[in-house]
This record gives structure tokens, sequence and C-alpha cells, in this order.
């Protein structure tokens, strides 16, 4: 057992929080009142390499490893939550199963580019009717011979309206259900048939894509089809299985960004003739919260290990993120209650890491789902 | 154009972070992180940007040191420079400016003929800016300081030279010594691949032996200077702002207090 980050992976952190604090600390409010998705930002993301941070770099990424990418999500989140979640949904939702299920054709057209962030991604596998019961799929995906076609609605897609390449899941053949009867494909933005609908206003990461998808006929190539027939139920869950790593880091992120935001705030700030830090009823308010931030830290890194070791993660990533979510949300809360009412104000951007802290604990799963995947593992299914 | 650049690093305590001790009057280093100087990332960078421009141009950094500063040479290879070396000896320790230069200047001359060495004005951890100059005199090469403009074309270099007042724009030939400053421009971010790569990369380090050096001329004995005491100055009273209705109330004010503080009788 070794906690010690690697030598790259400490580089990774110093290269990501200087990154971090230059480019997009300085403009989170901003995009998140604006409700602005930062094109500039993603521009220069893809440039230093942080949108195929865990890939090799023989298909354009970084060569690094997903603690790099879990540290990568982090030091984002850490002054912008919606700036972390862009990174996170691209590279785990359709960076990963490109990378795990694709054919060599498919990872050169598409895994590369991804990794290289010429071109954004994202992944559909939410409907209205199918959330967290991911297995009432409607969408259909017919065979026509020369290509496939799709019909249906997917929602809530993060990064969907600035995506290139979608990975869609669909159902290929309702009488075998979610276990062969979905399957996923890579559909780009521009194939005929597809469209964004509508685009969500939200309650936190404000300055990120969320839009419902439209397939109307929607012509999908034969060579398209990622994974084998039927595959497209294994392939969604083992892809959420890590992107539950990123939404974990995401969250540990954010509440690291509010702890630091409330430990400058109560060195600063004066009540009854001495600073806030001086409180101990406060004081032990912020032990507790930092000795829940360090426990998630260590749940998330170990799974994001647990995945580059080759070993069993899914109980594991799921905890992280449960954990995590609770804490983004546990911290937040508390950092806004100790800033009082500059809390309450958009001025301090806890405020913002409040209302962002919340989706952690909803997308890729709720915490309701991470502890079904837990008790399934306890429990059997 | 294949150019061959040198540029001198150093490691230097983040100062945003750095306290003194009170009682010892000295720089409190433990649990300091260490940067890249500020002035020589910009003379990293100008490299790298005649490098955007020229691909062929190599690009060599190199740094004196303890062991640890190989980091900064990882650091300087993962933003894009081509190879890095350290100057490293026990020999070396307690070395002013002047040895220093010495050392630094058996090393530019052991890695060979170069066009443009870039050095940054000066470090924040002892602000003298006399090791870059040095190395150019012992060299014997032109030199232009506090550099913060740069353009070259195939035959010569023009530069701005900042000055307090003004600045100056100088022309001069290859090879040449030019000091940096943070006018220059804005230093770019490691890339993450790059931090793989650098990682993985074997610095050579170079002591006193492979340097061929005179060791009368390196290491604290070899030092001209010596720092008998450093300490953090008193700070100031506050000062006193006069503000009356007109400049010549003003005037009679200050010529009051000046003659009450004996400055002037």
């Amino acid at each position: 057992m070794n906690f010690q980050l690697t030598k790259e992976q400490e580089f990774v952190r110093k290269m990501v929080r200087e990154f971090a604090l230059n480019e997009v600390e300085p403009i989170a409010a901003e995009i998140d009142k604006e409700h602005r998705f930062p094109v500039e930002t993603v521009e220069k993301m893809a440039h230093y390499g942080l949108l195929g941070v865990p890939f090799p770099k023989k298909y354009g990424g970084a060569g690094g490893d997903h603690i790099a990418y879990a540290i990568t999500v982090e030091e984002l989140s850490r002054v912008c939550g919606s700036t972390g979640v862009i990174c996170s949904a691209h590279t785990s939702l359709c960076g990963w199963p490109l990378w795990v299920y694709g054919t060599e054709e498919q990872k050169q057209k598409y895994l590369v580019p991804i990794n290289k962030g010429e071109k954004l991604g994202a992944f559909g596998l939410t409907e209205p009717n199918a959330g967290t019961d991911a297995a009432g799929q409607q969408t259909r995906a017919v065979d026509r011979g020369d290509h496939w076609e799709l019909n249906g609605t997917k929602i809530f897609i993060t990064n969907g309206g600035y995506a290139d390449v979608f990975i869609i899941m669909a159902m290929t053949d309702k009488k075998k259900g979610t276990r062969g009867g979905v399957s996923s494909f890579i559909v780009e933005k521009d194939f005929p048939g597809f469209s964004i609908g509508k685009i969500e206003d939200k309650m936190g990461i404000c300055a990120s894509s969320t839009t419902e998808l439209v397939f109307q006929n929607c012509i999908v190539p034969k060579e398209n089809l990622l994974g084998e027939l039927g595959q497209g139920f294994k392939i969604a869950m083992s892809t959420l299985d890590g992107g539950r790593i990123g939404i974990a880091s995401q969250a540990l992120g954010i509440a690291q960004g509010a702890f630091d935001e409330t430990v400058n705030y109560m060195k600063e700030r004066k009540q009854f003739g001495r600073s806030l830090s001086k409180f101990q009823a406060l004081q032990f308010e912020m032990a507790d919260m930092k000795t829940r931030i360090e426990a998630a830290r260590l749940l998330v890194y170990q799974a994001a290990d647990m995945k580059d070791k080759g070993l069993k993660y899914g109980p594991n990533s799921a905890m992280a993120k449960l954990f995590a979510a609770e804490t983004a949300m546990y911290v937040t809360t508390k950092a806004v209650q100790f800033h009082g009412g500059y809390g309450f104000i958009k001025d301090y951007p806890v405020e913002r890491m409040m209302r962002d802290a919340k989706i952690t604990e909803i997308y890729e799963g709720t915490s309701e789902v991470q502890k079904m995947v837990i008790a399934a593992d306890i429990f059997g299914k | 154009m294949a150019l061959k650049i040198i540029v001198c690093a150093k490691q230097v305590p983040d100062t945003n972070e750095v306290k003194i001790d009170p009682v010892k009057n000295t720089l409190i280093r433990e649990g300091v992180p260490s940067i890249l100087n500020h002035d020589d990332a910009n003379a990293l960078e100008e490299a790298l940007k005649i490098k955007d421009q020229y691909p062929d141009t190599h690009i060599t950094v190199v740094t004196m040191g303890p062991p640890q500063a190989k980091d900064l040479l990882i650091e300087c290879l993962a933003m894009g420079a081509d190879e890095g070396i350290l100057v490293s000896d026990r020999a070396l320790g307690g070395s002013d400016t002047w040895a220093t230069s010495n050392a630094l200047t058996a090393a530019v001359k052991k890695i060979g003929k170069f066009d443009i060495l870039f050095a940054g004005r000066q470090a924040i951890d002892g602000d003298t800016a006399q090791v870059g100059p040095q190395i150019a005199e012992k060299l014997g090469f032109p030199q232009v300081t506090y550099v913060k403009e740069f353009s070259m074309n195939e035959k010569n270099i023009t530069v701005k030279r900042a000055l307090e007042d003004g600045y100056e724009v100088i022309q001069l030939q290859m090879p040449c010594v030019l000091t940096t400053i943070k006018e220059l421009n804005t230093p770019r971010y490691m890339t993450i691949g790059g931090i793989y790569d650098a990682v993985k990369r074997d610095i050579p380090t170079w002591g006193a032996r492979e340097l061929e050096i005179d060791l009368n001329t390196v290491g604290l004995d070899a030092s001209p200077t010596n720092v008998f005491r450093s300490f953090t100055p008193a700070p100031k009273g506050k000062g006193m702002m006069l503000e009356c209705d007109c400049e010549k109330d003003t005037a009679k004010v200050l010529l009051e207090k000046l003659v009450e503080k004996h400055v002037i009788s």
C-alpha cells in the first residue's frame, strides 16, 4: 500500500492548478451567471492535453492514468464545477467506451480527435422514461440494410449542445430487453436526422451544456455500431462505473474549493473583536469538513487506482461517488453558512459552489443508485 | 533555421509563501514550495516561441542547485525544452554569483556552441541580477539585459531593453546572451503528455569533475561575497497626508512640520 502520488501525478496537479487559477477561476462567476459554455477554455484544455489524460499517446491521449485524470477533474472543479464536468463527461463517457469497445478504425477516426480535444464528446443513455431505470430505453435502432436508423429522444445530456461525437444507447431488439437488446452507436452531430432539442436551464453547473438529443430517422453508418450488437447495456453500465470516478472527482474538487474559500474568509472576517478562525465551535466544524474531504479523496483515488490496475472497481467508484457527492453538499452548505449573509450573495463563490454541488448527488446515478450498486456487491443481485 | 539555444534557470522558494526567521534573520525554507524562477520562465518561453517558429531549434536548459532541482528541469522539459542538465556538486555549495557563473560558464562551454543564451534577469531569492551578465563576460559574448521585446531574422536579433524611463532598441548578432524580464511574454504551462515524457527522461548531473573546473573558483571559499547579516527592515512610521484648501497653505504647513522635526532650520 502506497498513499503517495507519483511524480507525474504531482506535476499534473501543479499544472492543472496553475491552469485552473489563471484560465478558469477568473471567468467562473461570469460564465455561471451568463450560462455560457466556455468554448475558449475547452480549446485551451485541448491544447494542454487535459481532454485525454488517461489514454495512450498512440491514440492522441496524454499517456497518463486515472488518478491523474481524477486530479485533473478535481483541480478544475475546485474553481469551477461546470468546467470540471465538461472534462469528465468528455473523457469518461465518450473517450473511455471508444477506447475499450471501439475497433481500431473507430479509435483512429473518433478516439484520436476526442483525446486531442479537436472534437468534444458526450454520452446519451437517459430518456424521459428511463433515468435511474436505464433499462426502459425507448430509442430504437432499426437495421435498414446499409445503415442503422435511430428514432427517439435522449434528455439531460451533458455537453449536448457542443459535442461533435455522441455515444448513444438504443434498443435493437425489444424482446431481449436490456440483456442483449440494447446496442451502442457512435453518432456524429452532422448525421442526417440528428438534432439538439431543449436546452435545460439548471440550478447549478450553469456554464455546462445540458440538452435534449432528438433522433428522427437518424441515419447512422453500419460501421458506427460500438462493440457487439446487443452489448449496449453492458457498455453503458461499465462506462458509468468509470464516469462515477469523474463525478466523484468533480464533487471532491467542489468541496475542496468551498473549504479553501471558507478558511480564507474565516481568517479575514472579524466578529466580536476576533476573527472567525478563533472560534472553537467553527474550528471543530472545519476539522470535520476537512476529515470528510480527505476521506472522499482516498476513496476517489483508490477507485481510480483499482481501475488502472485492472481490478473490479464498480462498487468502489460507487462508494467514492456516493461519499464525495454527499461531502460536497455537506461542505458547501456549511461554507455558505459560515460566510453568513455574504455566503448567500453571488459576490462570493461559495454560493455557486453550493448550487454546483447538488447535481453530483444526482447525475451518473443518484446517491440511491450508488447504494443499490454497493448493496448488490454485498448481497448479490 | 536550426538554432541552438541555452536557457539558464534557477529553482527558488515561492516568495509568496516565504517568511523570515525573526531570530536567525534567514529565510525559512522548510515546507516552502520550490518554483521555477519567474524571469527564467520568461527566458524559457522566449526560447520556446523561437522553437514554435523554427521547429528544428534545440533548447537545453541548465540549472545549478541541489539534487531536487531536477524537478525544475522536468518542468522545463514538460513545457517543451529538449534537454535538461543539472549542475550539482557539494563542492559548488555556497557559491556566490561569481562562483556560480564560473560553474555555469563551464557547463555552457561543455554543452557546446550555441546561438542564443537566455537567462532570467534575476532570481527572486537573491535578487542580484549578476549571474547572466557574468556568464556573458566570461564567455566573451555580447549581452543585452532587461529584454522586454525580442524579434529575429536569419542574420540578427533586435531587442528592446527596458530602462526605468524608457527603452533602448538594440540590434546584435548571434551568439549572444540575453537576460529577460516578465514584460517579454507570458510563459506557457506544461502539457500533461509532456509531463509523462519528461519524468521518464534521463537528466544528466554534472559535478565539478565533469565540468573540469578549478575547485578554487567555485563554492563558498572561492566566493568573494560575504553576507554579514540579513535582516527585516523595521517598518516605517505611517506617512502623513497634508490636505489643505490650496497649495500655498499646504506648503506653509509642510514648512512648519519640517522645522518642527529639525529637518530644516
